[in-house]
Formats: C-alpha cells, sequence, structure tokens
C-alpha cells in the first residue's frame, strides 16, 4: 500500500512555493494600487495553497468526493465575506451618519 | 459460538473494504480530512471577519509597515522547508527506513519549534512597541485583536502540531514493520501541509495585504 502513492517532484513545489513567496513580497512594492496588489496578493496565494493541498497532501491524487470536502470550507468562508460585508458597510454607513450629528452640538 | 465469531469476522472482512470508499487507506485519514474541513471554517471564519472589521475601519494600520515582514518571511520560508521534510519522511518510510524516517519527522518539529520560537520573539517585540489585544499606537483597536487572535490561533495549532509529530515518532519507533506506521505517518502529514496552507493564507491576508 506505501508503494501505491505517485510521488510528485516535492522539490520542484518547494523551488515553487519559495519563488511564489518571493514574487508576493515583491508586490507589496508595486506601485498598483491597492485594488491590483490585493487581487495579484490574493491569486498568488491560492495558488500557494493549492499547490500545497494537491501536492503535499496528495489530493490531486485522491477521489474526486475527497476533493469537494476539501473545497467545502473555501466556498463557506466566500460566501461568509459576502454575508459580511453588506452588515459592514451598513455600520459604516450609520456611523457616518452619526459623525455629523456629534458635530453640530459642538458648532453651538 | 466460534462460529458466529467466525460468521462475524467473514462478514467484517467482506464489508471492510467499502466501508471507506473515500479514502480505501484508512478510516483515519477521512477522519483527519473532516476534522481539517471544519478546522479550515474556523480559519476562514477569522480571516473573514478580519477582513470585515478592516473594510469598515477608518484607522486601520498598513500591516507590513507596522508588523514588518522579514521576519515572518523567513517563517514563512521555515514552514514550506518543513512540509518538505515531511514529506520526505513519508518518502523513506515508504522505502522502509524507519531511521531516515525518524530523522526527517524530527527535523519537521524541530522547523515547527523553531517558528513558534520566532513568533514568541515577534510577539514581545510588538508588545513592547505598544501593540495589544486592546489597543495601539497605529490606529483601530481591532488591527492588535485581531492579531493576536489569529496568529495565535495558528500559532496554537503549530505548538500542538510539533507534539503530535513527536508522538508519532514514538509510534513510528515502537512498530518494527515501517508499513505498519505508514498510515499514521500519511495522516499526521496531512495535519502539518494543512498548518503551513493556512500560514500561507494569513501571511498574505495580515501581513502583505
Amino acid at each position: 500500500m506505501a508503494g501505491d502513492h505517485k510521488h510528485p517532484n516535492y522539490m520542484a513545489i518547494f523551488w515553487t512555493l519559495a519563488v511564489l513567496t518571493v514574487v508576493e513580497i515583491a508586490v507589496v512594492f508595486l506601485p498598483f494600487g491597492k485594488l491590483v496588489n490585493g487581487t495579484l496578493l490574493t491569486a498568488l496565494a491560492t495558488s500557494k495553497a493549492a499547490l500545497v493541498a494537491m501536492y503535499f497532501m496528495h489530493l490531486k491524487f485522491e477521489t474526486r468526493t475527497l476533493g469537494l470536502i476539501a473545497l467545502t470550507p473555501l466556498a463557506i468562508a466566500t460566501l461568509l465575506v459576502f454575508v459580511i460585508l453588506p452588515d459592514a458597510f451598513f455600520v459604516a454607513h450609520k456611523t457616518a451618519n452619526v459623525k455629523p450629528a456629534t458635530e453640530a452640538p459642538a458648532k453651538h | 459460538m466460534s462460529q458466529a465469531a467466525a460468521t462475524h469476522a467473514a462478514a467484517h472482512a467482506v464489508v471492510e473494504p467499502a466501508e471507506s470508499p473515500l479514502t480505501p487507506e484508512s478510516w483515519g485519514k477521512l477522519g483527519m480530512w473532516i476534522f481539517l474541513a471544519g478546522d479550515a471554517v474556523g480559519f476562514g471564519t477569522l480571516l473573514a471577519a478580519y477582513g470585515g472589521m478592516r473594510a469598515t475601519s477608518a484607522d486601520w494600520p498598513n500591516p507590513y509597515a507596522v508588523l514588518g515582514i522579514n521576519l515572518t518571511a523567513a517563517m514563512t520560508f521555515l514552514l514550506i522547508c518543513s512540509s518538505v521534510t515531511m514529506v520526505k519522511a513519508l518518502e523513506w518510510l515508504g522505502r522502509g527506513d524507519r531511521g531516515k524516517a525518524k530523522l526527517f519527522l524530527f527535523f519537521t518539529a524541530l522547523g515547527g519549534a523553531i517558528f513558534v520560537g520566532c513568533q514568541a520573539y515577534e510577539w514581545t517585540h510588538l508588545i513592547h512597541r505598544g501593540l495589544h489585544i486592546d489597543g495601539n499606537p497605529w490606529g483601530a483597536a481591532l488591527f492588535g485583536t485581531s492579531f493576536f487572535i489569529v496568529t495565535g490561533f495558528h500559532g496554537l495549532h503549530v505548538s500542538a502540531g510539533v507534539i503530535y509529530l513527536l508522538c508519532v515518532i514514538g509510534v513510528v519507533s515502537r512498530r518494527p514493520d515501517p508499513a505498519a506506521s505508514y498510515n499514521v505517518v500519511e495522516i499526521t502529514g496531512l495535519y502539518w501541509h494543512f498548518v503551513d496552507l493556512v500560514w500561507i493564507m494569513v501571511f498574505t491576508f495580515m501581513y502583505l495585504l
């Protein structure tokens, strides 16, 4: 059973992860603005995480259903962001409305 | 009585291979995957909450300017290295070399221990500069709260992983047949790589973004 696993080239994965980490740190200093940098960084981090899961955790060689189990948390976390964000902006909106009210008495 | 036991054993032998079709190697592996999926939801929730708090805050400090990324970049590299020593340990065990497997498991645990040590140093340094769980000199108080909760939750996972790895070295030592501990080491590897994977996300979202 021990020999059943196909062994990927772990050193190649290691160097890819190391290079991607250096690229990530370089991206921080790029002058492209928050949105572009954020998108680049998220894409790089997701690729690195995918490499670890697919090769180090052997997910590439497992059944498709196990892959779905592994992907479920990602789907839940992504959904959660969309659940939290409207609430987050609602709170920001409220605090923005409160500010002039607190400033108004000070002008009296 | 003995016939019943034999029938039971025969039925068991027939049923057993089909019992865990997702992970034919063992139930333990499926168990670890399900645990990790649950744990991933925990980390996902923390990071999503971090994003939500940061999006609403008007005075969130620039993380990489405040936290510094030199040490954490080295820590990231260290954790990636420890993932490689983990796969090497499993590879050596697959080839039947228990000694080499134990050595690489020890390197993995050592990498984790150094990581936790670096984190303790980083925390001490930041606390001295004024970063506290309930406030900091650079802006939103929740910046400190989320920093300590998320990196602390991850550091706890690394610490648990080091203890786990040391226990597994004991398991490999006790079982003379390398094949008998292959599954245990593979399951340990799943946990360890997951901790590495989570750090990749934490490093990006809490330090670089």
